[in-house]
């Protein structure tokens, strides 16, 4: 099958959806001729000219907010921050505008947007352009939440986004940008809310997202070869969760460690842990585990960053605490 | 400036009901009847009157938490306001926002907004979508003195003015944030002056002067269809109340509240109409007995009209939508 990257798959779910439907709009810092920090909007400009692909000021919260004023009058904007380490100055609108018009408006409106954002670490970009906000907006409700972690679900999931009638955050890992993986020529779109099994396995369920699937399905596949069977669930969208997948999992390995790139306290891991606490409490033969950051901002120093964010050594060091 | 009669009978009108309006609210917010808090508008309806006279019917605004004048202005139906307000399910949005968060996109209401500031990005945005679709809809954007401090009206009035959005940023500087003066706490005198900043026409206009307001806003709104861009109007008015009600009112001077009392929108527009002949005093009589007698049934519907059904409160968080059947599981190994 065909081979694409993360971002050309990004680049072609915005492409097939700009042809397809007239209201969807794209706009951000250097989104333009310059085709976006990360390359994902390269050749939109060329292909739909300056009224669908906008280059914006860096006004993070002037134009998310425009995006909402533009989803509730008609048009389908997706607008895309460079770093997702600023959506801290467009949480306001996010939060108390996006999330909850249609919920204190009475139905009356609806903000179909998506914001797409670069998330992650491992680049040594410091504490200001390594950082992942997912549980921030995950707690929130009235928003959908996304972390794709393979060329096939970043399309999939972008397109299933862009058609979505609700404000989607679409956070985009910059270590999975150059990663190839199949993306089949004809079009397909994958449900917001449905996590994925990524490798079966009966000893142990390890749950993530994002980048951290990758590093998974490494350590999945070391222990492997030491007779240990891991079943990797990539969660694909954190918000809504999908909890079916995540208990039908534990019940099968009646273990669990769950594995996130960003800080633990109040965090995606701390609800997934929830979750199986709450109603797969009976299936577990084991504490539940996590894999986490540690609870500091992201050293510059490769290091430092490598010994505070989480590595596939810790990942079957907690597969392996989990089975002991 | 020749205005059509039925355009100033109607300002007239809508004055008035702002002002029954808002004085029976907090007659009924005085008894401890109606819940939440309250921002009243009374003193400032000119500013909201003489704005959405100016246009069409299908133009988009944007409002605030002291937004009830704004909704009654651009032809909101005092009954179901007057529902939201007691939190009834009959209200414009089930009795889920309340007195600071009604929006009507009917009537071309975008919403109101308890965040200060918090709604100019998205008139911004509903400019722009105005002008990527080329519908020719122009936005209002209200907000006060107190949010021209805030980041959003700088980033969102930039933008406006790089593109040339139709959108018309109206002040209503009624001179104090909360109970903080703005004076205090600004070096500019004059926030309109702030549009240099962004290369676009600033106008200051006397906010309680009704006629006033309708000409600027006119010309702004006429600029705008034109894609000529953004004006910034800043109607200087004040607000007979307090922020809310029930608020000790311990910042401000009695005298100057006396002063601006004396600058009554209301009567100062009356009193032209009568001077000029165009409303005689049995016409005023015959308006303010039918938006009295609209008042009391408008009281009476949201007396009797049902609290929501519990179940609403889990409703309207998502937008429910049946993907197409592309979808299928969307596992790929």
């Amino acid at each position: 099958m065909r081979e694409l990257s993360y971002a050309e798959a990004l680049g072609e779910a915005l492409r097939e959806e700009m042809r397809r439907d007239s209201k969807v709009v794209v706009w951000g810092l250097d989104v333009g001729p310059y085709g976006g920090a990360f390359g994902v909007t390269k050749g939109l400009y060329q292909e739909f000219g300056p009224e669908r692909v906008i280059d914006m000021p860096i006004s993070e919260a002037g134009y998310v907010g425009a995006g909402i004023g533009a989803a509730i009058t008609g048009l389908r904007p997706v607008v895309e921050l460079q770093f997702s380490d600023w959506i801290t100055i467009a949480s306001d609108q996010l939060i108390n505008h996006a999330a909850k018009m249609r919920y204190m408006f009475g139905g009356v409106l609806k903000v179909p947007m998506v914001l797409r954002a670069p998330v992650g670490g491992y680049i040594s970009a410091s504490a200001d352009h390594s950082q992942s906000f997912e549980s921030i907006f995950a707690f929130v409700p009235g928003l959908k939440v996304v972390l794709p972690a393979t060329p096939y679900d970043a399309k999939g999931l972008l397109k299933s986004a862009i058609r979505d009638d609700n404000p989607v955050i679409f956070f985009e890992h910059k270590q999975l940008y150059s990663v190839m993986g199949e993306v089949p020529e004809e079009e397909y779109l994958i449900p917001l809310g449905k996590a994925d099994v990524k490798r079966e396995g009966g000893d142990v369920t390890v749950v993530a997202y994002a980048f951290m699937v990758l590093k998974a399905m490494a350590a999945a596949e070391k222990l492997a070869g030491e007779g240990i069977n891991v079943e990797v669930v990539d969660l694909r969208t954190i918000d809504p969760l999908d909890e079916d997948t995540i208990l039908k999992s534990v019940a099968k390995t009646n273990r669990l460690v769950i594995v996130q790139e960003t800080w633990p306290r109040c965090s995606v891991s701390s609800e997934v842990a929830a979750v199986v606490a709450e109603k797969g409490f009976d299936f577990l033969d084991a504490p539940i585990l996590r894999v986490t950051s540690e609870n500091v901002p992201t050293p510059f120093s490769p290091v430092l960053e490598n010994y505070v964010l989480p590595q596939e050594e810790d990942i079957t060091a907690a597969v392996k605490k989990a089975l002991a | 400036m020749d205005i059509p009669r039925d355009i100033l009978l109607l300002m007239y009108e809508r004055m008035l009901k702002i002002r029954h309006f808002e004085t029976k609210v907090m007659e009924l917010f005085a008894t401890g009847d109606m819940p939440g808090f309250v921002h009243l508008y009374l003193g400032e309806e000119a500013v909201a009157v003489g704005t959405c006279a100016a246009l069409n019917d299908d133009d988009y605004i944007t409002s605030t938490h002291r937004g009830h004048g704004h909704i009654i202005a651009k032809g909101g139906d005092m009954k179901r306001m007057m529902a939201e307000l007691y939190g009834k399910a009959t209200g414009y949005n089930k009795g889920k926002g309340g007195s600071m968060h009604i929006a009507a996109p009917q009537l071309g209401i975008l919403g109101a907004d308890g965040i200060v500031g918090g709604g100019i990005p998205i008139a911004t945005g509903a400019g722009l979508s105005s002008k990527l679709q080329k519908t020719g809809r122009v936005t209002v954007c209200f907000f006060g003195d107190g949010a021209s401090n805030q980041g959003t009206f700088h980033e969102a009035i930039n933008i406006a003015s790089a593109f040339s959005l139709p959108v018309v940023y109206v002040c209503e500087n009624n001179l104090y944030g909360v109970g903080t003066r703005q004076g205090d706490v600004r070096k500019v005198e004059d926030i309109a002056d702030r549009a240099v900043g962004y290369a676009i026409p600033g106008v200051v206009v006397d906010g309680n002067d009704v006629l006033a307001v309708y000409e600027a806003v006119s010309k702004a709104v006429e600029r705008a269809r034109a894609g000529e861009g953004p004006t910034l109007i800043e109607c200087k008015t004040y607000r007979w109340r307090v922020h809310f009600e029930g608020e000790p009112d311990t910042y401000r001077d009695p005298q100057e509240v006396e002063d601006w009392r004396a600058k009554e929108p209301l009567r100062r527009f009356k009193s032209k109409l009568l001077e000029e002949g165009i409303l005689t005093e049995e016409e005023v009589q015959a308006i303010e007995e039918r938006v009295v007698e609209e008042l009391a049934e408008a009281v009476r519907f949201a007396y009797e009209s049902p609290d929501p059904d519990l179940t609403e409160a889990l409703t309207d968080v998502y937008a429910e939508q049946l993907l197409p059947n592309l979808c299928e599981g969307g596992s790929h190994s």
